[in-house]
């Protein structure tokens, strides 16, 4: 098996130049820094990218791009540690699949086989991992995605809130597609391919510290025949996609418009947010666009290719309220706009601090 | 959705501001101070100056609990509660104010046992599940979250629950915009009345501004259509060279007041002699303590108050933003050493305060292009 240069982790040779330099001193780690937004961003590329020896030649994307015997490839891993491990619309045990299938789908590949790591708190009733290991099963069955191996720790009591899931990924690049922040351009429209908020918003009700209920399901599933039917439709006009987890829409477009240098402004009312959702914000004072979503695809089009991408993802079932909700605009300020239907604009920052702790 | 989208409505909105437009005189400058920090964060979050005239200015006001919470306090609390090996709860905006020794969830992190409550009785309700460790409840707020802290400790009576105190710092408003009205840098025209608190206080109390100072105020909603004819109301006064009192919010608030709110208010505090604010330094009879009846829930008579009086950082002008004589970019800490994720004044902790609404929502260019 052969190495390109494009991996990563492969860049750990002492000397190495291009390393960066440590950056971050806050004196200890706090909640925020694993929240998705200014502080998590600080830890990454403050702490983690400059000692773990990640190549920085490159945005920090979903996924690291592999070359292994001329086969292009995605590889990713991600962690969930969701509190309570089941809720209404999915459970830590399909989190675990669709997360790390979305993270290789936004980066443009099909997603082929996991690992999978438990972490398992000593005292966890059996019944409860057989649940969560039939639904991570059954999640990856459906999607034909194969489970090839894993490991499995327990902890003491108290230590892990029952059940904590790793997995890692590996997908084929679809060549119909090449997404990089780069190739995103003034002009290009943004879309989303359902409602926001939904995953956020049911855990937070989920936990029961609020005293509110309403009819509200996670929207946790598989983003990739959202990607495979912009593939189809749009092919290269799609520029960038991600999907917005923790911190929302407005962290992942804040991430975008920093790494590109340009700016971007949405259309309010054109953002799909469920009145459930929007009700709760508004009660707790929250925006649904920093709120975290684990099946919605956020993509950015090609003007001339938008509303093509928009059609093929409203056919797909469940992507009745695609939209197109935004636009990328050339001016250097780097930032993200909201412009409301009377005309008012105001500027939406990445998420800070954090508003819903341990959600994904 | 009912009660919000009526109220942000496009063709309304722009009929509205026209009508902002049609009353301004263009050779006259309008100073209108906004009280309530929920006003300030609606106003920004709006975007409610793209649509009025640049001679009409906003200036945003005191009412933004967490703003006017001198440091001190909130060291004292956390030191109660950490020599109690207690349990330190409070409200989510608490939580990232900062502290000398770091902000509760900077504490939190350190060991400190500190819960996040959407309510007061929920810390109660901690209480009654830890019955072994001692429960403070770090109040905070104007006349519109003291009337809850005063149930929960009806209920705290009712129930004989021992190991639960309250660390009390709610305030009230009237004292604060009197202190406004009295500063010798004052030169506002009229104020938009606070919503949520005068749901509770009522109009009348606002008398005094209109009769004794000759400033219209009128109360007023928080959505954009409330504000918008609040400022309409306010400009209809100013032209025809009338002060009163006026209600734009009367859907929520009844011109007497919610009167059992008022009479728990009445039963479970007392007035204190004097009370320091952020930035506007002692307000004698400004804030509200636990009465006699209640002492055994009253932290302060209940623990040792080590009384820590710290002062701002010197370059920190959260005073002048705070009075409506600065604006917050123009303070020289605004969006260097003072951000919301790194906050220096209370001003930029709280969704509600000065600076964090306009940092959020207008302000960033500079820290980006950095």
């Amino acid at each position: 098996m052969r190495v390109a240069d494009g991996l990563p982790l492969a860049q750990t040779e002492p000397g190495h130049e291009a390393r960066a330099r440590v950056r971050f001193q806050d004196p200890r780690i706090e909640m925020a820094h694993g929240a998705g937004g200014t502080a998590s961003r600080r830890l990454i590329e403050g702490l983690v990218v400059p000692l773990a020896g990640v190549s920085t030649h490159a945005p920090l994307a979903d996924a690291a791009y592999l070359d292994i015997a001329g086969t292009a490839l995605a590889f990713t891993a991600d962690s969930f540690v969701v509190r309570p491990l089941r809720f209404n619309g999915g459970s830590i045990g399909e989190l675990a699949v669709y997360g790390t299938m979305n993270d290789l789908a936004v980066s443009g590949a099909r997603p082929m086989a996991l690992l999978t790591t438990l972490v398992i708190e000593a005292g966890l009733s059996t019944q409860v991992l057989e649940a969560e290991l039939r639904a991570l099963g059954e999640a990856a069955a459906r999607h034909g995605v194969a489970i090839v191996g894993g490991d499995t720790k327990v902890v003491e009591r108290g230590k892990a809130d029952g059940l904590y899931i790793t997995t890692a990924g590996i997908g084929r690049l679809d060549s119909r597609l090449t997404v990089a922040a780069s190739r995103v351009q003034a002009g290009d429209r943004v879309l989303v391919s359902g409602p926001i908020g939904d995953h956020g918003i049911t855990i937070l009700l989920a936990r029961g510290d609020i005293d509110l209920r309403a009819d509200l399901q996670s929207d946790t599933r598989s983003v990739w025949p959202f990607v495979e039917a912009m593939a189809e439709a749009a092919g290269s006009a799609v520029h960038w996609m991600r999907d917005p987890t923790r911190g929302g829409v407005a962290t992942a477009l804040n991430e975008l418009v920093r790494d590109r240098g340009l700016s971007i402004a949405l259309d309010e009312d054109a953002v799909p947010v469920r009145d459930e959702v929007r009700g709760a914000c508004e009660l707790l004072g929250l925006d649904p666009l920093h709120i975290a979503n684990e099946g919605q695809v956020l993509a950015v089009v090609a003007a001339a290719a938008a509303d093509a991408a928009l059609a093929a993802m409203q056919a797909v079932p469940g992507g009745e309220q695609a939209a197109i909700i935004g636009q990328v605009r050339e001016e250097r300020l780097r930032t993200v706009t909201v412009v409301s239907a009377y005309g008012g604009t105001r500027i939406i920052d990445m998420l800070v601090g954090d508003p819903l702790p341990r959600i994904c | 959705m009912q009660y919000v989208d009526e109220f942000r409505d496009p063709a309304l909105i722009r009929r509205t501001a026209a009508e902002i437009r049609a009353l301004i005189d263009p050779g006259r400058h309008y100073r209108i101070m906004e009280v309530c920090g929920g006003h300030t964060h609606a106003i920004y979050r709006f975007a409610l100056a793209d649509l009025l005239p640049p001679n009409l200015e906003l200036i945003h006001g005191p009412g933004c609990p967490v703003c006017v919470l001198p440091m001190g306090r909130l060291d004292d609390g956390l030191s109660i509660a950490e020599e109690q090996g207690g349990i330190f709860t409070t409200f989510g905006d608490v939580m990232r104010v900062p502290g000398r020794h770091g902000s509760p969830l900077e504490r939190q992190s350190a060991g400190v046992d500190i819960r996040m409550v959407y309510s007061p009785l929920d810390a109660l309700r901690l209480a009654e599940r830890e019955p072994d460790r001692h429960v403070i409840f770090f109040a905070i707020g104007f006349e519109t979250t003291a009337p809850s802290t005063a149930l929960t400790l009806h209920r705290a009576k009712a129930l004989g629950i021992n190991n639960f105190s309250i660390f009390c710092n709610h305030v009230m408003i009237i004292p604060a915009i009197r202190a406004i009205l009295d500063s010798p840098d004052m030169r506002l025209d009229a104020f938009i009345g606070p919503g949520h608190v005068s749901s509770v206080i009522g109009c009348r109390p606002y008398h005094f501004v209109a009769r004794d100072y000759g400033k219209p105020l009128v109360t007023s909603g928080f959505e954009p259509l409330d504000l918008l004819q609040s400022i309409v109301m306010i400009l209809r006064q100013l032209r025809d060279g009338r002060a009163e009192v006026e209600n734009q919010y009367a859907r929520v608030v009844p011109w007497e007041g919610n009167l059992p709110a008022l009479k728990a208010l009445a039963d479970v505090f007392e007035l204190r002699p004097y009370f320091e604010w952020r930035g506007l330094g002692f307000i004698s009879q400004s804030a509200l303590q636990i009465s006699e009846r209640y002492a055994q829930w009253d932290a302060e008579r209940r623990f040792t108050v080590p009384g820590v009086r710290v002062t701002d950082p010197k370059a920190a002008q959260c005073g002048e933003v705070l009075k409506g004589v600065l604006k917050p970019q123009a303070c020289k800490l605004f969006g260097r050493a003072c951000t919301p994720e790194r906050p220096v004044g209370a001003l930029m902790v709280s969704s509600e305060g000065a600076c964090a609404a306009y940092y959020n929502y207008v302000h960033r260019r500079a820290e980006v292009s950095a």
